[in-house]
């Protein structure tokens, strides 16, 4: 089992999702969050102030998935979420020791498996 | 004073002029509500922008077109650059002709800012400008004149209190050719696009009715019985506009909506504009019934068709404005208005002459924005590219947030050489 965090647009979410759909990928959070990544800074004004905004809008997506579908996931992140200008975003996948479905109890591969798709 | 003003009525006119300015930065605020948090500004900017541009071209040439004598379908320049406009009474009120001109000018403010509706989240902001000042001058100056300034359809008899003809027909059919011209946004029909915040919707429409009752009840000029007509008629309709919503609604899905309230609100204020100082206040509220009808169902259908006329400009309008003008001729009374009687009190002709206007604007108004865009089209771009579209009009065109955070907003200093020597040295020491 692994936990796909994947660092997106948020103006490419709606594609991520769509792509994460096809590839079957059901369970996942999401969380609007800020950050710097090497990408040109925007510069805004406001009356006398010009600032350079130095921390840009990021949707962070995380899907914790059994192994076999840990690909899938990578690439349907890739696929949805790719512009080719710098700012795309980052995928992290880093392993997971242990998951728990709440109302049932069930753990691991069973616990990341949703309802219906075993 | 010049000979021939009267003080109460140029107070009042002083007043209704200021009410009606105020409508269009209340209607930035409806439109802003109703879009995407990231096209807040771009779209209210588009209103502002009609403040400046609008005022300019009428000052200029539009009120010449539309106010001063010519033929039939548009006047002459003689009042040009505001040539020989001052002090002295504007024939056929007791008003100085300057005041005439300021208030004449908020019109054709609101009504091009209106057009705006229908190209919000994907038009680019520099060929809209030069949209709205082009506009201004080849559509809304020679329907006023048709309607107001001695044009064919005043001298045929066609009864426009305030402005069914130049204003909401003129914005609702133009915008309708807008959003063909322009084209629906990007993901338009695949992908919901909520309104980013209903308090502002509510709140534009508030200020909008407010702003309504100058120009429904300045429309008569003078603080005569015309125009405490059009101004109490201002109040009724669109109240049973927005009862008849409410039904509408609840009948429809069972809830009563706050977006669907401020749109009864404007389709109420918009369906009593051409009528308010014709008709009885008891006709007045029947209108406010009949008007809500089918504007309802024209907003309900559009977004199921490809047509992305994005803030139903042409629903709360074009639709509501039309059947205020036809309603003029079913039940105008001469007893209320001392000028015309519609088809229930005897005068079939009067439902005629308005069904010519019917006619004639919007297919006036419909057919001159479509070529525009399109020539306009032919020389720039009018659309943002879909990189633009995506990340929001508010940063492309004005480099700005409506709701920025300002976290990790880094301060440039004014001497931009200073800055880029810190940010060297800042690197080098990350290093």
């Amino acid at each position: 089992m692994k936990l796909v965090i994947g660092i997106v647009r948020p103006e490419k979410v709606n594609d991520v999702l769509e792509s994460l759909y096809r590839a079957r990928v059901r369970g996942l959070s999401m969380t609007r969050v800020q950050g710097h990544g090497g990408e040109l800074d925007r510069v805004e004004t406001y009356r006398g102030t010009t600032v350079r905004m130095g921390l840009s809008e990021k949707v962070r997506f995380e899907i914790a998935v059994s192994d076999e579908f840990v690909d899938p996931t990578i690439d349907a992140l890739c696929e949805g979420g790719r512009t080719g200008e710098v700012g795309d975003g980052k995928i992290f996948v880093v392993p997971l020791e242990r998951v728990v479905r709440i109302r049932t109890g069930e753990s691991d591969t069973s616990a990341v498996t949703p309802v219906g798709a075993a | 004073m010049s000979a021939g003003v009267n003080a109460g009525d140029t107070a009042w006119m002083l007043v209704a002029t200021a009410l009606v300015l105020l409508m269009t930065p209340a209607l930035g605020l409806f439109y802003a509500g109703l879009v995407r948090s990231k096209n807040t500004l771009n779209t209210f900017m588009m209103c502002v922008a009609a403040l400046a541009i609008a005022t300019i071209t009428w000052a200029a040439i539009g009120y010449s077109l539309a106010f001063s004598e010519g033929n039939g379908f548009i006047g002459g320049f003689d009042h040009a650059f505001l040539q020989g406009v001052d002090f002295t009474p504007r024939e056929g009120t007791a008003i100085p002709g300057l005041l005439f001109f300021a208030f004449q000018a908020t019109f054709c403010i609101i009504t091009t800012a209106l057009v705006s509706g229908a190209v919000v989240e994907r038009m680019r902001f520099g060929p809209f400008l030069v949209f709205s000042a082009v506009w201004s001058i080849v559509v809304y100056a020679p329907l006023a004149h048709w309607a107001w300034g001695g044009g064919w359809l005043q001298a045929q008899g066609t009864l426009d209190f305030a402005g069914g003809v130049p204003v909401e027909m003129a914005s609702g059919f133009s915008a309708l050719a807008a959003a063909l011209v322009v084209g629906a946004r990007r993901d338009y029909g695949r992908q919901a696009f909520l309104p980013h915040n209903a308090v502002y919707v509510l709140l534009g429409a508030g200020l909008l009715w407010f702003g309504w009752f100058g120009f429904n009840g300045g429309s008569g000029f003078s603080v005569g019985n015309a125009s405490i007509l059009a101004f109490v008629n201002t109040l009724l309709t669109p109240a049973c506009a927005l009862a008849t919503w409410f039904i509408l609604d609840i009948v429809r899905a069972r809830h009563v909506t706050a977006i669907g309230a401020a749109t009864a609100i404007i389709v109420g204020c918009v369906a009593i504009t051409p009528a308010a100082g014709f008709i009885s206040p008891g006709w007045a509220m029947a209108l406010g019934v009949v008007a809500a009808v089918p504007s309802y169902a024209v907003i309900m259908w559009r977004p199921r068709t490809r047509v992305d006329e994005t803030l139903d400009v042409l629903g709360a309008h074009g639709l509501a404005g039309f059947v205020g003008i036809l309603f003029i001729g079913l039940v105008a009374g001469s007893s209320w208005n001392g000028v015309a009687d519609g088809a229930i009190y005897g005068d079939w002709g009067q439902l005629g002459e308005q069904a010519v206007a019917a006619v004639a604007t919007p297919a006036y108004a419909f057919g001159v924005t479509f070529v525009l865009l399109k020539l306009l089209g032919l020389v720039t771009p009018l659309r943002a590219t879909a990189y633009q579209e995506a990340i929001g009009l508010d940063i492309v065109a004005h480099g700005e947030e409506a709701y920025a955070t300002g976290e990790g907003a880094i301060l440039v200093a004014h001497d931009g050489a200073v800055e880029v020597e810190r940010e060297a040295e800042r690197e080098k020491a990350l290093v």
